[in-house]
C-alpha cells in the first residue's frame, strides 16, 4: 500500500512538526538541567554553575514537596471524577429530545470558553466571597453564617472551579460518543426489558469507555500544569500549593533559580510518570 | 512641543500597579506629553502579578520597560546589583531635599537614591466615630493594644454584621505577612536576631499571633484568613468595621462620599503599642525607578521628575482637591496651610515619622525594613510564612503548629543562603 | 429515531436540562449582570438581579482606562496567527502519521502529547532568556509561535484522527488518476477534512485566546493581549467588582459569541477519535 516513495516523503512532512516540537522541548529543558545543577540566585548577584545534586536534595527534602506531589494529585483526581462522572449523567441528559436543546448545550458548553483568570476572578469575587459572593446570600437567605470557602474548604473551592471549567469539555466529548451509539440495540434491549440500569452498566458505559479515556487524557494534560485558578484565589495557601506552583514560588517569589529548576524537573519526571501510565491505557485503546 | 521638536521624543514603557493614585497619574498622561514631547504607553498590572513580570524582567534583563513601579523592598536590593540607574542628577527645581527623609532613606542604597517616591504612607487606625462613642469608649491619639480589643469587643455584633475590627490576614509578604510583622514589632518580636538566626519559636511571636487570632475570632469578620487591604477598604466602606488598622493612604478612600458610605464619621489615630517602645505601623513608597538597561534614561528621568515633583502634586490638587494629592512623599506638602486642612493630613505625617526603617525592634535586629527585612530571601521566606499564618487564622492549624513550621522554613530558607 | 418519547419524559429531560443549563450558565450571567450595575448595586445585600439602573458607565471607564481595541487585537492576531502556523506545520505531519503510518506513529504521537506535560512555570527563565536573545520579547510574533508550539500536539492529534476516517481508497483512486502528493493533500484529502479542520482551529482558537501563563510572561505594551488586559482589573483598591465584570465580560465576550455561532462545528468535530 505506502510505498518507498510515500514513505520518504510522510518522513519528510512529519520533519517540521517533530523538529519544532523537539527544539520545544529539548532548549528549556537542557537549560533547566543546567540551572539545577547550578547555585542560582540572581537577586544576590549568585551564580555558581555547578553545585552538584544540592538543590534536588534540597527540594525533595522540603517539607513542602511531599505535601504539594499529594495536592497535585487530589486536585486532577478530584477534576477527573466529578467531570466524567456528571459529564455522563449531563451528556446523557442532553441526548433526550428537550425542548430548546441548542440553547441548552450553548448554555452548557459556555465555561469552556471562559480565559482561567476570568474565571478563577470571577469566582473568588463573585460566588464564593464570604461577603458579597452568591454563595454568602443564598447561606444569609437561609439564615446560616457565610462559609469561606477559599479558607475554609479551600482544596474544594478550586475544585469546584476547575470542574466548572472542564465539564462542558467533557460533557460534549461523552455526548458526541453516546449519540454514536446503536440506538436500535438500546431499544431492543428496553423491549427485552433490561432494567435502565443494566442498560447502563452494560451497554452504554462500555460503549464510552474510549471517550473517556480521552476525556481522562486530555484534561490530565491541562490539569497538572493549572497555575492562573491557585495564582488568583489561594495564592497557594491553605495546603493548594501543587507542585507546579511550589516551582513558580521557588523561581519567582524566592528568586532561586537553581531549587526552583531542580522543583521543575521534579514536576517533569511526575508528569512523565502519570504520562507513561496514562498512554499505556490510552495506547491501548487508540488500537481498539 | 520644544522636545519634539529637537528630534528626542520617544516613548516610554512604564509598568505600574493599579492602585488609584497611578491610575489617576494615567489620566493626566496627556499633560506630561504636552510638557515634554514624549509619548506614554503604560502597562498596569495587580500587585503580584506586577511584581512577578517585573522581577522577571529585571533578573533576565530583559528590557520590556523604561520605568517599573516599586517599592522599598526592591528598590535597595536592585541598586545595590546595579539594576537600577542612579538618581543622583535630578534638576534643582525637583528638590530631592523635600523628600520625607524616611522615604528617601528607605529607597537608597549606600546613601544614592534609585527611586523616587510617587507616594508614600504608614499605617494607622482608623475608626468609626459614631460607634466608638455608641459604645461609651474614646480613642486616644495613641492607643494600645490592648485598649483596641476592648473596643473592638463593644463594637461587635455579628447579628447585624457589625464587626469591632477588620485586619489583614491574608497570605503573601506584601498582605497579612506585612501586617502581622509590623504588629509583632510593638510585642518585641523580631524576624532574626544579631545572627540572622529566626525568631519564631520565642515568646513575643507567640504573643503577637495568639493576640492577633483571639482579637480576630472575637470581634473581626467572617473570613478574615483572606482579607487583604481591598477585602477590608470594601468592609469598612459598607460601614461593616468599626476599626480598621491599615495604610494611611486609605484615608482618602474612607473619607471620599462618593464611594464610602460612613464618610463623616471616620476618626484617625496612631497604630497601637503595648508599651515597650515601638507601635505597629509599618513604612512603604511606592516609586519609580529606571532599569540600567534602558536607552531612555534621560526621558525615563523626566518622567520621574513629572510624576514625582511639585507640579504634579498642584496639578491633581487643582482638578480634584487637596484630599486626592499622592501623600507621604514630600514635606512641602505637609508644610502646605491648604493640605493641613485635610482631615488625615497630620496623623498620616505623624504615623510617618514614627516608623523607622533602620531601628524596627525592640530588640537589636540586623536588617533595615519594619514590616519586612531587605534582603533578597525575605519575599520568598515571608510568603511562605505567612501561608502557615494564615492557615492558622483559618483554624487549619494551631498557633503554636503555624510558629514551629515557620521556624523551620526560615531556618532551612536562611541556611540555603548561606547566612 | 424510532424511539417512542411521551411528553412526560419530554417534559422531565427538558426542566432538567434547562435548570442544570442556567446553573452552569449562571456565574457568566451574573458577571455580564453586575457589569452593568453601579459600584455601590454591585454588593448590595440582598443582591438586585434585574431591577436596577442599568448604565454602561463601567465600560466607559474601562475604555477610558485602557483602550479595549488594542488588546483585542493582539488576541486576534496572536490566537489567529498560532492556530493558523499550527495547522500548516500539523496537516502534513498527520496526514503521514494517517496515511503511512510506521511502527513508531502511535510513540511519536504520544511523544508529542507528552511535551504538554512539561510544567510553564519551570520553564519561565529559560524561555525569558531565549525571547530577550532572539530579541522577540514584547512582539506578537513571539507569542505566535510559542502559542502554535503549546498546542501542536493537540492540533496533530486532532487532524491526525479526522484523517484516519478517510477510506485510503480514495487517496490511491486520485493517484492513480495521476495527482501528486501535493495535489492530493490539497485538493482530496483537504476539501473532505474540512469539517474537522473548521473543529481543530475553533478548539485551538479557543486555548490560544485563553492562554493566561505566556501571554502575561512575555508582554510588556505591545504585544499584551486581552489576559494582560485583565491583570489590571483584578483587586485594585477600592470597590472594583462593577468595573472587574465589564472588563471580564469584554474580554470574553468574543470567544463566547464565536463559540456560540459555530458551536455545531466545534461539537461535530470535538470527538478526538473517541468515536469510531
Amino acid at each position: 500500500m505506502a510505498t518507498a516513495h510515500s514513505r520518504t516523503a510522510a518522513r519528510y512532512m512529519m520533519a517540521p512538526a517533530v523538529t519544532l516540537l523537539l527544539g520545544w522541548m529539548l532548549v528549556p529543558l537542557v537549560m533547566t538541567l543546567y540551572f539545577s545543577f547550578s547555585d542560582y540566585r540572581p537577586l544576590r548577584g549568585v551564580f555558581e554553575p555547578w553545585v552538584g545534586f544540592e538543590n534536588y536534595v534540597r527540594f525533595w527534602n522540603s517539607s513542602s514537596f511531599a505535601d504539594s506531589v499529594q495536592t497535585t494529585l487530589i486536585l486532577v483526581a478530584a477534576v477527573l471524577v466529578i467531570t466524567v462522572a456528571l459529564g455522563i449523567l449531563l451528556a446523557m441528559l442532553l441526548n433526550e429530545p428537550i425542548w430548546g436543546q441548542g440553547i441548552v448545550r450553548i448554555l452548557v458548553i459556555s465555561p469552556f470558553f471562559v480565559m482561567p483568570t476570568v474565571s478563577a476572578l470571577v469566582w473568588k469575587n463573585m460566588m464564593l466571597d464570604p461577603n458579597n459572593g452568591i454563595f454568602s446570600h443564598i447561606w444569609r437567605f437561609f439564615g446560616a453564617v457565610p462559609h469561606d470557602f477559599l479558607s475554609q474548604s479551600p482544596l474544594f473551592s478550586i475544585i469546584l472551579i476547575l470542574s466548572w471549567q472542564w465539564l462542558p469539555f467533557a460533557t460534549l466529548i461523552l455526548l458526541t460518543a453516546i449519540q454514536s451509539l446503536d440506538s436500535e440495540q438500546l431499544e431492543a434491549a428496553e423491549m427485552d426489558g433490561a432494567p435502565p440500569l443494566a442498560r447502563f452498566w452494560f451497554l452504554i458505559l462500555p460503549h464510552l469507555g474510549r471517550a473517556i479515556t480521552i476525556v481522562v487524557l486530555i484534561q490530565t494534560i491541562f490539569l497538572l500544569s493549572i497555575f492562573a485558578e491557585i495564582f488568583v484565589t489561594t495564592g497557594g495557601a491553605f495546603g493548594t500549593r501543587t507542585l507546579s506552583y511550589l516551582v513558580f514560588q521557588r523561581i519567582v517569589e524566592s528568586q532561586n533559580i537553581g531549587l526552583g529548576s531542580a522543583g521543575g524537573i521534579f514536576a517533569v519526571i511526575v508528569a512523565n510518570i502519570v504520562a507513561i501510565f496514562l498512554m499505556r491505557i490510552v495506547g491501548k485503546n487508540l488500537d481498539a | 512641543m520644544t522636545a519634539a521638536a529637537d528630534g528626542h521624543a520617544t516613548t516610554l514603557t512604564i509598568a505600574t500597579v493599579n492602585n488609584g493614585d497611578m491610575i489617576r497619574m494615567q489620566g493626566y498622561t496627556d499633560d506630561f506629553t504636552e510638557k515634554t514631547g514624549h509619548q506614554v504607553e503604560w502597562v498596569t498590572l495587580e500587585e503580584n502579578v506586577l511584581r512577578q513580570r517585573v522581577t522577571t524582567d529585571i533578573t533576565t534583563k530583559g528590557g520590556a520597560f523604561d520605568l517599573m513601579t516599586i517599592g522599598m523592598y526592591e528598590a535597595p536590593i536592585w541598586g545595590a546589583n546595579g539594576w537600577l540607574v542612579p538618581l543622583d542628577d535630578l534638576s534643582a527645581d525637583y528638590d530631592v531635599g523635600d523628600i520625607l527623609p524616611a522615604m528617601a532613606g528607605g529607597l537608597s542604597h549606600e546613601g544614592t537614591l534609585y527611586a523616587a517616591p510617587f507616594y508614600g504612607e504608614s499605617s494607622m487606625i482608623m475608626y468609626r466615630t459614631d460607634l466608638m462613642e455608641a459604645a461609651g469608649l474614646e480613642m486616644p491619639d495613641a492607643p494600645t493594644w490592648d485598649f483596641v480589643r476592648q473596643a473592638a469587643a463593644a463594637m461587635t455584633d455579628k447579628d447585624n454584621e457589625q464587626y469591632g475590627i477588620c485586619l489583614r490576614g491574608k497570605a503573601g509578604w506584601g498582605e497579612g505577612g506585612a501586617f502581622i510583622t509590623a504588629m509583632s514589632n510593638s510585642f518585641g518580636a523580631r524576624w532574626f536576631d544579631m545572627d540572622w538566626k529566626p525568631q519564631f519559636d520565642t515568646e513575643a511571636w507567640a504573643n503577637t499571633l495568639n493576640f492577633y487570632k483571639g482579637m480576630m475570632d472575637e470581634s473581626g469578620p467572617a473570613g478574615y484568613a483572606t482579607n487583604g487591604f481591598n477585602e477590608n477598604l470594601n468592609l469598612f466602606q459598607q460601614g461593616k468595621c468599626g476599626m480598621w488598622i491599615d495604610a494611611t493612604v486609605a484615608a482618602s478612600f474612607v473619607t471620599n462620599p462618593n464611594d464610602s458610605q460612613v464618610a463623616d464619621s471616620v476618626g484617625f489615630a496612631l497604630a497601637p503599642d503595648t508599651g515597650l517602645g515601638k507601635r505597629s505601623n509599618w513604612l512603604w513608597a511606592w516609586a519609580l525607578g529606571i532599569p540600567a538597561g534602558t536607552q531612555k534614561a534621560d526621558a525615563a528621568k523626566e518622567f520621574i521628575e513629572w510624576a514625582t515633583g511639585k507640579a504634579y502634586i498642584e496639578m491633581v490638587a487643582a482638578n480634584e482637591g487637596w484630599a486626592n494629592v499622592p501623600p507621604g512623599a514630600r514635606q512641602s506638602l505637609y508644610d502646605n496651610p491648604n493640605y493641613q486642612e485635610v482631615p488625615f493630613a497630620q496623623m498620616t505625617l505623624d504615623s510617618i515619622l514614627s516608623a523607622d526603617p533602620a531601628d524596627s525592634t525592640v530588640d537589636p535586629s540586623p536588617y533595615v525594613g519594619i514590616q519586612f527585612a531587605a534582603i533578597p530571601e525575605f519575599a520568598g521566606i515571608a510568603t511562605l510564612v505567612s501561608q502557615e499564618f494564615s492557615a492558622a487564622y483559618a483554624g487549619q492549624q494551631t498557633v503554636e503548629e503555624a510558629l514551629e513550621k515557620a521556624q523551620a522554613i526560615a531556618t532551612e530558607e536562611m541556611e540555603a543562603a548561606g547566612y | 429515531m424510532a424511539r417512542a418519547v411521551t411528553p412526560r419524559r419530554k417534559a422531565i429531560a427538558t426542566t432538567a436540562a434547562w435548570g442544570i443549563g442556567l446553573l452552569l450558565f449562571f456565574p457568566i450571567l451574573w458577571t455580564i449582570l453586575t457589569s452593568f450595575k453601579t459600584e455601590a448595586q454591585a454588593i448590595s445585600n440582598p443582591p438586585v438581579f434585574l431591577f436596577f439602573d442599568w448604565t454602561f458607565e463601567n465600560y466607559q471607564v474601562v475604555q477610558d482606562r485602557s483602550g479595549y481595541m488594542k488588546f483585542l487585537w493582539n488576541s486576534v492576531i496572536i490566537a489567529g496567527g498560532s492556530t493558523l502556523l499550527g495547522i500548516i506545520v500539523a496537516v502534513p505531519a498527520a496526514w503521514s502519521m494517517a496515511f503511512v503510518p510506521s511502527a513508531r506513529t502511535k510513540d511519536i504521537l504520544l511523544w508529542m502529547l507528552s511535551t504538554k506535560m512539561l510544567p510553564a512555570v519551570g520553564v519561565l527563565y529559560p524561555i525569558s532568556l531565549v525571547f530577550i536573545k532572539l530579541g522577540i520579547l514584547d512582539t506578537r510574533i513571539g507569542l505566535v509561535v510559542v502559542l502554535m508550539l503549546i498546542n501542536l500536539p493537540i492540533i496533530v492529534w486532532m487532524l491526525y484522527t479526522y484523517f484516519r476516517e478517510i477510506p485510503s481508497e480514495i487517496l490511491e483512486a486520485a493517484r492513480m488518476d495521476g495527482a501528486s502528493l501535493k495535489e492530493e493533500i490539497l485538493y482530496v484529502l483537504t476539501p473532505m477534512a474540512v469539517p474537522g479542520i473548521a473543529s481543530t482551529l475553533l478548539l485551538n482558537f479557543i486555548l490560544a485566546w485563553n492562554e493566561a501563563f505566556w501571554t502575561l510572561n512575555l508582554t510588556a505594551a505591545n504585544a499584551a493581549p486581552l489576559t494582560a488586559f485583565i491583570a489590571s482589573y483584578s483587586s485594585p483598591e477600592g470597590l472594583f467588582f462593577a468595573k472587574l465584570s465589564a472588563a471580564s465580560t469584554m474580554a470574553i465576550a468574543p470567544i463566547l459569541i464565536l463559540g456560540w455561532f459555530s458551536q455545531k462545528q466545534l461539537v461535530r468535530g470535538l470527538t478526538f477519535g473517541a468515536v469510531k
